[in-house]
C-alpha cells in the first residue's frame, strides 16, 4: 500500500469501516429473518398443543423437552432415520457418479448425436409434469419395483440427473484442459483422466450438487407415499405424517419432529461448505 | 386419517383377538396424497381389500363403473342371524348411508345401490363463542336465527370491537357449502337443482340475492380480516383462541378446538335463515366411508370386518377417541354434550352426494371465486351472476 | 471406420450409458405417457380413455383465459425473483466471498429457508401477514406506518407480491450457494493483481468477477425461472389461489384441473403447453449465454 499523507489514509479507513458496518448490519438483518422460523419451530416444539399459538414467548417458561422423546418414539424415527440415511447416501452417490460421467462425456468426449442427447436430457428438467407420478407408479409396478428400496432409489437418482449433468457440463466446459491433455499424453485412458483429474477439480460443483440432492431426498415424501407400503422401508417424512391428520395436527410434536429432521441436513451442509471453500484455485491450473 | 392411528391399531388388535383374523391399517396424510395413491393403485390393480374414495360423487361413480368397488346392498339388507338389532342397514344413520348410495336413474349410470359404509358422521355448520356473546351483552343461549338478527348481532359485536365471522374461505369448497345453505333456504332445493340442470339462470334474482348476502356481510364488517383467503386450519386457530365470534366449520372442529383450547365456551348453530318458506339445510352425512375392493379375494372377510367396525362397541370407542359422531344410531348415547348439539342438527342435513344432479366443477369454481371477488369489493353480485351464467352456458355447449 | 475408432466411440458412449438407461426408463416413459394422455379426455380413474385429438389444446389456447392469467401471475413473480432475489443472493455471496468474521455461520443461516419444511414456512408467513395479529402489521404500527396495515394475503393489490416475497425469501439460499461456489472458484491471484494496480471494488467486479461468472449467472437465472414459474406449495399454504384468481399460477390450475375437475387428460395438455413454454425460455437463455461467452 502506498504511503500517503495522513488525511487520505483516514478517508480510506472511514470508508472501509462504514462499508463494513453496513455489510454486517445487512447480513445480520437477513440472518435474523432466516433464523426466526427455525427458532419459532424450536420454541413451539417445547410448548403444548394448547399454548403453541397463544404463548408468544421466545422460549416457554416450562419447556417440554419430553416432546422430543415422544416425537421420536411415536413417529418411529429410529427406523425411518436409518432408511432416510440409506436413501440419501445411495441417491447422492448415484447422482454424482452417473451425472459426472455423463457430463464429462458431453463436455470432453466426441460421439455422434452428442448435442442432441444433451438437449433432450436437460429439456426434461424444464417440463414439469404434475401428472407423471401415476405413470411412474404404473411403470414401477410393471418392473416389480413397487414397495422395494430399489424402486424408491432409482427414480430419485434419475430425478437428479438433468440438473446434475447441466451443472457439471457447464463446469467442465470452463475447466482449462491443460491438465487433462498432459495426462493423456502421458498415456492415461479416458476413465482415469476423468476419475483422477477432472473429478477432483470439479469438487465445488459436486458439493453443490450433493447439497441439492441431499435436501431433495431427505425431504421427499410424495414418491415414498406412492411407492412404499411396508413401514420398514419408509423414510423420515413418513414419520412426520403421523402428526398431521386430515383435521388434527399435533403441532408441538410435529415441530419437534421437524427440528429433528432439519439438524442433520444443516450439519452435512456445513461439512460440505468447507469443500466448496477449499475448491479449485489457481494452484491447480498452475500445478 | 393418520391422526386416528392409535385408535385404529387398538381396534385392529381387538378384532384379531376376537376373530383370529389379522387386520392391517395403512394410514396416509395429507388427504390429497392419499387420493393419488388410491388412484395409482387402481391403475395397477393393487388396491387393498378395503379403502376410502375421497373426492366427489363423480369420482366415486367412476371408481364403481371401472369395476373397483363392490356393491354392498345385499349385505346391508340381509337378515343377520344371531343379531337382535335387525339388518345392518337399519343400525346406520340413513343420511350417512345415502351419501354412499346411487339412486334409480342417477346421472352417472351407476347401478342403483349402496357402495360404501360410513365410519362416522359429520355436519358442516356454524359455531359461535358464548363467552364473546356475554361480553357483548348478548344472550349466549340465543344465537341468531334469522338473517336480520345475524346482521344486528354482528353490528353489536362490531361496536364492542369483537371480530365477527371466520372460516377457511381460502379453500373454496367451504364458500360453496355456505352459499348453498342459503340458496336452498331461499329458493328451495328444487330450484337449485333446476339451476344445475340449466333450466334456471344464475342471473335469477334469487341467486343474485344469495350473492348479495356476502356483500352485506362484508359491508357490515362481519368478516375477520383475511377470511377470504384463509386456510381452514388458520380459521380454526382463530376461533379456538377466542378471536372470532362465529365460525363455519365441520363437526370435526370439536376435536381441534378441544386440543387448542379446552376451556372454549361455544355452541353449535344453524346458519341464520334468509327466508321462512324453505328449511335451512346444511351439509351433513358420512364423514369417512370405506369401500370394498371388488377385485379382492377376501370380500367376505372384508365385509365382516366393516360390519364389526360399525357395531355399537367399536363405534362408541371411536366416538370417544376421535370425538366424531358415530354412524351407528345406537352409539349416540355416549357422546360429549357439544357433539350432541351437532347430532341434533342432523335432521336438517343434505349433502352434494345425495343431490339428483350436480353442477359442473368449472361453474362451481366461477361461482366460488366470484364470491371471493365480492368479499374484496372487486365485483358486484350482479356482475358475478352474469359471469357464472356465462361459464354455465359455455360448459353446457360442450 | 476402423475397429479402433469404433471401440473409441463405444467407449465414449459407455460414459453416458447409466444416465441414458435411467433416463429412458424413468423419464421418457412417464413423459410419453403424459403426451399420450394429453390428447384424451381421461378422468384419471376409469380403465377406458377416449382420444379427442387436439381438442384439449384448442380449448387451452383459445378458450381458457384463467390459464393465461395464471401464466401472467407466474411471470410477474418470476421477474421479481430474477431481479430482487438474485441481486440479494449475489450481494450476500460477494460479502461472504471475502474472509469475513463468522462467514461459515452465515453460510449455514442463509441456507435455512430452503431447508425448512413447507409446513413451518406456511405457518410463519401466515402469521406474519395476518390481518389482525400479524407481525408485519404490528411492525408497521410500531414504526408509525400503521395506515399501511392490512390483510396482506387477501388484498387483491398485495396478495401476489406477498406470495412472491415468501418465494424469494425461500429461494435466495439456492442462488447464494451456487453463486458463492462460482465466486470461490475465481483464482485469488486475479484479485490481488487488480488490487496492486489500484482498482476499486466496482472496477474489479465489472472487469474480473462478472465476466468469469457469466455461465454461473445464466445457470442461476435458468434455475430461478424454472423454479419460480412452478411455484405451488407456498400458494396452497397461504392463499389457495385467491382472492378470486389473483394468486393462481399454472401449477395450481393444472392440479385443480387434474384432481378437482377430474380432467386428467386436459391437465396433461396444460402441462405440455406449460413445459414447452419453459423449454423455449430456457433455450433462449442458453443461446444468449453461448453468444456472451464468445465475446
Amino acid at each position: 500500500m502506498s504511503i500517503a499523507p495522513s488525511g487520505e489514509v483516514n478517508y480510506e479507513k472511514v470508508k472501509r469501516t462504514t462499508v463494513s458496518v453496513f455489510s454486517h448490519a445487512f447480513l445480520v438483518i437477513v440472518s435474523l429473518s432466516c433464523l426466526f422460523p427455525l427458532w419459532w419451530a424450536f420454541a413451539s416444539s417445547l410448548k403444548t398443543q394448547e399454548t403453541v399459538f397463544n404463548d408468544l414467548s421466545l422460549f416457554p417458561k416450562v419447556p417440554h423437552w419430553e416432546n422430543y422423546y415422544f416425537a421420536w418414539v411415536k413417529a418411529d424415527f429410529s427406523q425411518y432415520f436409518l432408511n432416510s440415511l440409506l436413501y440419501t447416501v445411495t441417491v447422492v452417490i448415484g447422482v454424482l457418479l452417473v451425472a459426472s460421467m455423463a457430463a464429462y462425456a458431453f463436455s470432453r468426449l466426441e460421439f455422434p448425436g452428442r448435442n442432441f442427447f444433451f438437449v433432450i436430457l436437460i429439456s426434461t428438467m424444464m417440463i414439469p409434469i404434475p401428472g407423471s407420478f401415476i405413470a411412474l407408479y404404473v411403470l414401477l409396478n410393471k418392473l416389480h419395483l413397487v414397495d422395494t428400496r430399489l424402486g424408491y432409489i432409482l427414480p430419485q437418482i434419475n430425478g437428479g440427473l438433468a440438473l446434475g449433468i447441466f451443472l457439471l457440463k457447464t463446469f467442465f466446459d470452463d475447466l482449462p484442459g491443460e491438465l487433462e491433455d498432459s495426462a493423456r499424453i502421458d498415456g492415461c485412458g479416458r476413465f482415469r483422466v476423468y476419475w483422477h483429474i477432472a473429478l477432483p477439480l470439479a469438487r465445488p460443483a459436486l458439493a453443490v450438487l450433493a447439497i441439492f440432492n441431499i435436501l431433495a431426498v431427505w425431504n421427499e415424501y410424495l414418491l415414498a407415499m406412492l411407492v412404499l407400503s411396508n413401514k420398514e422401508l419408509m423414510p423420515l417424512q413418513r414419520g412426520l405424517m403421523v402428526f398431521q391428520g386430515a383435521h388434527i395436527t399435533q403441532y408441538p410434536l410435529l415441530m419437534a419432529g421437524i427440528v429433528i429432521t432439519v439438524l442433520p441436513v444443516l450439519v452435512i451442509y456445513l461439512m460440505l461448505q468447507k469443500h466448496i471453500i477449499k475448491g479449485i484455485t489457481a494452484g491447480a491450473v498452475k500445478g | 386419517m393418520s391422526d386416528r392411528e392409535e385408535a385404529f391399531d387398538t381396534l385392529a388388535k381387538r378384532y384379531t383377538e376376537e376373530t383370529g383374523v389379522p387386520v392391517k391399517f395403512e394410514l396416509y396424510a395429507p388427504s390429497e396424497a392419499y387420493a393419488q395413491r388410491v388412484k395409482a393403485s387402481a391403475q395397477t390393480n393393487t388396491l387393498p381389500d378395503v379403502f376410502g374414495v375421497l373426492g366427489e360423487k363423480r369420482d366415486f361413480a367412476s371408481f364403481i363403473n371401472s369395476g373397483y368397488v363392490s356393491e354392498l346392498t345385499p349385505d346391508l339388507v340381509a337378515n343377520e342371524p344371531g343379531k337382535t338389532t335387525g339388518t345392518w342397514e337399519s343400525v346406520l344413520f340413513e343420511k350417512a348411508l345415502n351419501v354412499n348410495r346411487f339412486t334409480e336413474g342417477n346421472e352417472y349410470n351407476v347401478k342403483p345401490g349402496v357402495y360404501g359404509i360410513p365410519l362416522d358422521v359429520m355436519t358442516i355448520q356454524m359455531v359461535y363463542n358464548k363467552s364473546l356473546y356475554e361480553k357483548a351483552g348478548l344472550d349466549p343461549n340465543v344465537p341468531p336465527a334469522t338473517w336480520e338478527e345475524f346482521m344486528e348481532h354482528g353490528r353489536i359485536l362490531k361496536t364492542k370491537g369483537i371480530p365477527g365471522f371466520v372460516s377457511g374461505f381460502g379453500e373454496i369448497w367451504m364458500i360453496d357449502a355456505f352459499a348453498s345453505n342459503f340458496a336452498m333456504n331461499l329458493m328451495g332445493q328444487d330450484k337449485v337443482f333446476d339451476t344445475y340442470r340449466g333450466k334456471v339462470a344464475y342471473t335469477d334474482p334469487d341467486w343474485v340475492r344469495v350473492l348479495s348476502l356476502f356483500k352485506e356481510m362484508t359491508e357490515n364488517g362481519l368478516f375477520v380480516d383475511g377470511t377470504v383467503t384463509m386456510v381452514n386450519k388458520t380459521a380454526e386457530q382463530t376461533f379456538a383462541n377466542g378471536r372470532a365470534a362465529y365460525a363455519f366449520n365441520g363437526s370435526w372442529c370439536i376435536n381441534v378446538y378441544k386440543g387448542m383450547n379446552p376451556g372454549l365456551n361455544y355452541g353449535a348453530m344453524l346458519p341464520p335463515k334468509v327466508a321462512s318458506t324453505n328449511p335451512m339445510l346444511i351439509w351433513g352425512g358420512a364423514g369417512s366411508s370405506f369401500v370394498v375392493n371388488a377385485k379382492s379375494t377376501r370380500r367376505e372377510a372384508a365385509v365382516k370386518f366393516l360390519r364389526w367396525l360399525t357395531d355399537a362397541p367399536q363405534q362408541s370407542y371411536l366416538a370417544e377417541q376421535t370425538v366424531n359422531l358415530p354412524s351407528n344410531k345406537n352409539s349416540l348415547k355416549q357422546i360429549p354434550p357439544v357433539l350432541a348439539q351437532f347430532a341434533d342438527d342432523m335432521e336438517n342435513t343434505t349433502h352434494p352426494n345425495v343431490y339428483p344432479v350436480h353442477e359442473s366443477p368449472v361453474v362451481s369454481e366461477a361461482f366460488d371465486k366470484g364470491i371471493q371477488s365480492i368479499l374484496i369489493g372487486e365485483k358486484t353480485p350482479e356482475a358475478v351472476a352474469a359471469e357464472v351464467q356465462k361459464a354455465k352456458e359455455k360448459e353446457s355447449r360442450k | 471406420m476402423n475397429p479402433q475408432k469404433i471401440r473409441n466411440v463405444v467407449g465414449n458412449y459407455i460414459f453416458i450409458l447409466p444416465a441414458a438407461l435411467l433416463f429412458f426408463t424413468f423419464s421418457l416413459y412417464p413423459f410419453a405417457k403424459v403426451f399420450q394422455l394429453s390428447i384424451t379426455n381421461w378422468d384419471g380413474i376409469s380403465p377406458e380413455m377416449n382420444y379427442v385429438g387436439l381438442a384439449n389444446f384448442k380449448d387451452l389456447l383459445f378458450d381458457n383465459p384463467v390459464f393465461w392469467l395464471s401464466m401472467r401471475n407466474a411471470f410477474f413473480v418470476t421477474l421479481l425473483a430474477l431481479v430482487v432475489q438474485n441481486l440479494l443472493a449475489l450481494f450476500l455471496a460477494l460479502i461472504c466471498d471475502r474472509e469475513i468474521k463468522g462467514g461459515n455461520v452465515y453460510r449455514v443461516i442463509f441456507y435455512l429457508p430452503p431447508v425448512l419444511s413447507g409446513i413451518v414456512v406456511g405457518l410463519i408467513w401466515n402469521w406474519i401477514y395476518d390481518g389482525s395479529y400479524g407481525l408485519l402489521n404490528h411492525f408497521l404500527t410500531f414504526i408509525g406506518l400503521g395506515d399501511l396495515a392490512r390483510a396482506w394475503l387477501s388484498d387483491s393489490k398485495t396478495a401476489l407480491i406477498s406470495v412472491a416475497v415468501i418465494h424469494m425469501w425461500k429461494g435466495f439460499g439456492w442462488g447464494f450457494v451456487i453463486l458463492l461456489a462460482g465466486l470461490q472458484s475465481i483464482p485469488r491471484e486475479l484479485y490481488e493483481a487488480a488490487r496492486v494496480d489500484g482498482a476499486n471494488a466496482w472496477v474489479v467486479f465489472r472487469s474480473i468477477t462478472a465476466p468469469l461468472m457469466i455461465p454461473v449467472f445464466i445457470l442461476v437465472s435458468i434455475l430461478t425461472i424454472l423454479g419460480t414459474m412452478q411455484i405451488f406449495d407456498i400458494i396452497i399454504a397461504t392463499t389457495g389461489g385467491g382472492p378470486g384468481y389473483h394468486t393462481e399460477v399454472p401449477i395450481t390450475r393444472i392440479v385443480s384441473t387434474m384432481i378437482g375437475n377430474s380432467k386428467f387428460g386436459y391437465a396433461c395438455a396444460m402441462g405440455v403447453v406449460f413445459g414447452l413454454i419453459l423449454l423455449a425460455i430456457s433455450m433462449v437463455q442458453i443461446r444468449v449465454s453461448k453468444m456472451m461467452r464468445q465475446v
